[in-house]
């Protein structure tokens, strides 16, 4: 069939579609880049332009075995957002992130969507990529949590953005809601392995240069699919798949070809009041045999949130405020395999639990207190590293 | 409504107060310094705790091609083979070999010898054993931890220690290794090289390195492709091209850096016993003794003296003798440094032997290249000079046995 000829029926299908259920189009994680205060707004039609961003700070306590750095501050991100309905149905946004006062300064989004229909968009430009929930979903104030889940920077490499193109839309069936993003990107780069972490590590193969040229002139792709329930929840299957390593140069083949796989589920849907949030993801490597059994070809990790609203009122004539108790658990295996030399498992893995109240005093602000421990477990799989501390924050959109 | 409130906000204030007061119950509690083996000497200044730091930093670095690893190497820092300072395993094992050739040990410098850099950074292909090669060792990284009091004890001690021809007639020669020193070494006092320029050599599991200075700069080289101020050469896979080097500029970390490792390596405290009381324990001291494991495992030393004060005359219990010992044709690999046979290792410290399962995943691997996987294992395979001393335990009752082994853990 013509590219054409789909198209077409695409569109006569998706109107047909829409008709049925025109609402419930901004509820999805798909979404979750639009459905930000001030540029929810925008969005509206009210204003042509608008601006926007959070903020974030804590402060630090935390012991290793008994050895502590101390009582520290930091300031963890400041991040504006600029929107604009360029016209009725094209939009641009942007993210620019300081990370740490001005020591990271990050381009986050930078994108333009041309609507056809709300079942395809065409999306270009510095977009989020779409692997798991918390991708797109990384906005410091939506979260009870003052650290971000490790399954989700540590393995999918959040905050991770990249240059591409690509399509998505939202298919709304009666209640449900399906929706698709699919993009070409640059993709993820060398430092994937012989990176300073010693191990896989993909969040180390998100080199500048990505936003600039490819490193090895063969694209990488993502997509996700989601559905979504209204008043249930949403689950979302994703997968990335892309060359990491500079293969070739100057069109000559200087390395073979590496792929990299990254799979991921994640669900957010609520049991009455209690909300449970999370992702799983699996990674699949072709590592170098060269670089030795510390990189890992498979990795895999989840973070499960759980947050009950325990109570809800006025507080110092603030109304509508919540507090909300949370419980995250999470566990990362950087290193699924077992060692050449004594067939015993290769360890490298961590395990956290993490408790917290959240005192929302609207859903944009909040005070935060996490606690958390964590057990670190090294290759050789010795007794593991101890570490335990609180946090102590506010984060909030502007 | 108001109720509520109040409920609410005493509810907040509890669980902040409580947080605050159980803070320190709520945090892990640092495990005792008989349990681990990092950690500093006692009696540091402020100015040389400052400088342990800066080593400690730079011995956990973790080399990438982009700081210089490789472009051949074993692993990528100190840390990942001696993690915790202690022993490592058999995945960090490293490997090296040489030639015979009319009785005469060729390390085949020339086809990139003597120590195989079995894996590359991208673009490079890893070393394989030439097909020359009829010597080959496998080396299991030892415990790191009190090597400063080793260093600090005079060649004239080990000198006396040493009976190559078994003047006593015990069945236990002992001699020192004599090493070609390196042009960066620098001589001390009481070095005492024998007539052709040759030094005593004291570490690795053929003491072929005469200080820690030499085994550093070796480490950094061999082990990971690192060049420094004091040797600028990458190690090079002459089986693909002897121009091929890595593209990053040499020195690849400045002496400083090697100097503070040094300077680590010299105060990083000497393992603390556990349990030395215990009934069991001290019988299987004496039995120790009785045996005669403790002629080469020699219980105590005594340091010279030292620029560091508390490395300065010191006594300390390290059970070695830091001398060569022909440990019979079993544990004879063939392969060989310096003037040591193939046969002859040197013996190791026991200090902090029965923390080593905690370094090592779990687990024993003793001996030189980690083929023993318990303590009595590695007891019954002594060999040469301690056939008589293995014998001898093997004749003790199963309590008396387990007495030794109660002693060797509590080391
Ligand atoms: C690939 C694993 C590996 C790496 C990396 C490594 N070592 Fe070692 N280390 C060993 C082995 C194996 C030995 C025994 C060597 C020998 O017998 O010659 C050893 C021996 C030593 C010794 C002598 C200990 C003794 O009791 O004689 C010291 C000191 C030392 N290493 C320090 C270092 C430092 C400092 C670094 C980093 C610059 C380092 N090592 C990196 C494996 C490693
Ligand atoms: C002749 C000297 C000598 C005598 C006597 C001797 N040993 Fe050893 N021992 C050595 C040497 C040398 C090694 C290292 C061999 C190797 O690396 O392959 C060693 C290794 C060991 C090890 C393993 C240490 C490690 O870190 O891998 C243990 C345990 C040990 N000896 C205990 C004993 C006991 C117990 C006795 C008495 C029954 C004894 N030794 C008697 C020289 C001796």
């Amino acid at each position: 069939m013509k590219p054409i000829v789909i198209l077409f029926l695409w569109l006569v299908f998706s109107q047909w579609v829409i008709a049925q259920n025109a609402d419930s189009l901004n509820t999805t994680n798909k979404d979750a880049v639009y459905q930000r205060p001030f540029i929810f707004e925008g969005q509206k039609g009210n204003l042509t332009a608008a601006v926007g961003g959070y903020l974030e700070a804590n402060t630090n306590y935390f012991s290793t075995d008994g050895v502590s750095e101390g009582f520290s501050m930091e300031m963890r991100r400041f991040n504006i957002f600029l929107y604009s309905t360029i016209k009725e149905r094209i939009k641009f946004l942007s993210e620019l992130e300081f990370g740490h006062g001005t020591e990271e300064i990050e381009l986050e989004t930078a994108l333009l969507d041309f609507e056809l229909h709300p079942s395809l968009i065409f999306r270009a430009g510095i977009v989020l990529v779409p692997i798991g929930y918390f991708n797109q979903n990384h906005d410091s104030p939506k979260w009870e949590f003052i650290d971000r889940p490790l399954v989700s920077t540590n393995l999918i490499p959040s905050t991770y953005s990249d240059v591409g193109f690509g399509v998505h839309g939202t298919i709304p069936v009666q209640s449900l809601s399906f929706t698709y993003e699919a993009y070409v990107l640059n993709g993820l780069q060398d430092g994937v392995v012989a990176n300073e972490e010693n191990r896989t590590f993909l969040a180390s193969g998100k080199n500048e240069e990505r936003f600039g040229q490819d490193n090895n002139g063969s694209p990488a792709f993502a997509t996700r699919l989601g559905l979504k329930k209204r008043k249930v929840g949403e689950i979302g299957l994703s997968a990335y798949l892309g060359n990491y390593n500079t293969f070739q140069k100057e069109g000559l083949t200087i390395d073979e070809k590496r792929t990299l796989f990254i799979g991921a589920l994640d669900y957010n849907f609520s049991i009455k009041k209690l909300q449970c949030l999370g992702e799983l993801a699996i990674i699949k490597a072709d590592i170098p045999t060269d670089l030795g059994q510390n990189f890992g070809d498979s990795q895999w990790g989840l973070h499960t949130d759980l947050i009950y609203p325990v109570w809800k009122g006025t507080l110092f004539r603030w109304q509508n405020m919540t507090l909300n108790a949370a419980f995250r658990f999470e566990y990362l295996d950087y290193n699924v395999g077992d060692f050449e030399e004594t067939g015993s498992n290769i360890s490298d893995h961590l395990f956290a639990v993490m408790p917290g109240i959240g005192l929302r005093f609207s859903p944009n602000t909040l005070l935060r207190m996490n606690y958390r421990y964590q057990w670190d477990t090294d290759l050789l799989g010795n007794p593991p590293a101890k570490t335990a501390g609180f946090q102590f924050g506010f984060a909030s959109y502007f | 409504m108001r109720l509520k409130i109040k409920t609410s906000l005493l509810c907040l204030t509890v669980i902040g107060l409580l947080s605050f007061l159980a803070c320190e119950d709520l945090l892990p509690p640092a495990p005792a310094d008989n349990e681990v083996l990092d950690g500093q000497m006692e009696g540091l200044s402020a100015t040389q705790t400052r400088l342990f730091l800066e080593g400690d930093e730079a011995f956990s670095e973790v080399f990438t091609p982009e700081t210089g690893l490789g472009a051949y190497f074993v692993t990528s820092s100190c840390i990942s083979c001696h993690s915790g300072d202690g022993k490592g395993h058999p995945s960090t094992t490293l490997t090296r070999f040489g030639k015979w050739e009319n009785g005469q040990f060729d390390p085949l410098t020339h086809l990139g010898g003597g120590q195989l850099q079995n894996r590359a950074i991208a673009g490079f292909q890893a070393e394989t054993i030439p097909v020359e090669a009829n010597g080959i060792a496998k080396f299991t990284p030892p415990a790191v931890t009190g090597l400063g009091l080793l260093a600090a004890v005079p060649d004239a001690t080990l000198l006396a220690l040493s009976d190559p021809d078994d003047a006593d007639g015990d069945g236990i020669s002992g001699r020192v290794n004599y090493i070609n020193p390196p042009d960066f070494f620098s001589q001390l006092k009481w070095h005492l090289p024998d007539d052709e320029g040759r030094y005593i050599g004291r570490f690795g599991k053929k003491a072929a390195a005469i200080d820690l200075l030499h085994q550093t700069v070796n480490a950094y080289k061999q082990d990971m492709g690192i060049t420094s101020d004091f040797d600028m050469e990458d190690p090079i896979n002459y089986a693909v091209s002897a121009q091929q080097t890595d593209l990053v500029a040499d020195h690849e970390i400045p002496a400083a850096t090697v100097q503070s490792v040094v300077f680590y390596l010299r105060t990083l405290k000497a393992p603390i016993r556990r349990n030395e009381q215990e009934m069991m324990v001290q019988l299987g001291e004496q039995l120790f003794k009785d045996i005669e494991c403790s002629k080469c495992h020699l219980p105590t030393m005594t340091t010279g003296i030292s620029d560091i004060e508390v490395l300065s005359e010191i006594q300390f219990h390290p059970y070695t003798d830091l001398l060569l010992h022909d440990m019979g044709a079993e544990l004879n690999d063939n392969y060989t440094e310096g003037i040591a046979e193939a046969a002859e290792w040197r013996t190791p410290p026991l200090w902090g032997l029965g923390l080593s399962p905690d370094a090592q995943g779990g687990n024993y691997f003793l001996m030189h290249d980690g083929r023993a996987t318990s303590i009595e294992e590695a007891i019954l395979m002594h060999g040469g000079e301690a056939a008589k001393s293995r014998t001898n335990y093997s004749e003790l009752s199963q309590t008396e046995k387990e007495a030794v082994l109660a002693f060797l853990e509590s080391l």
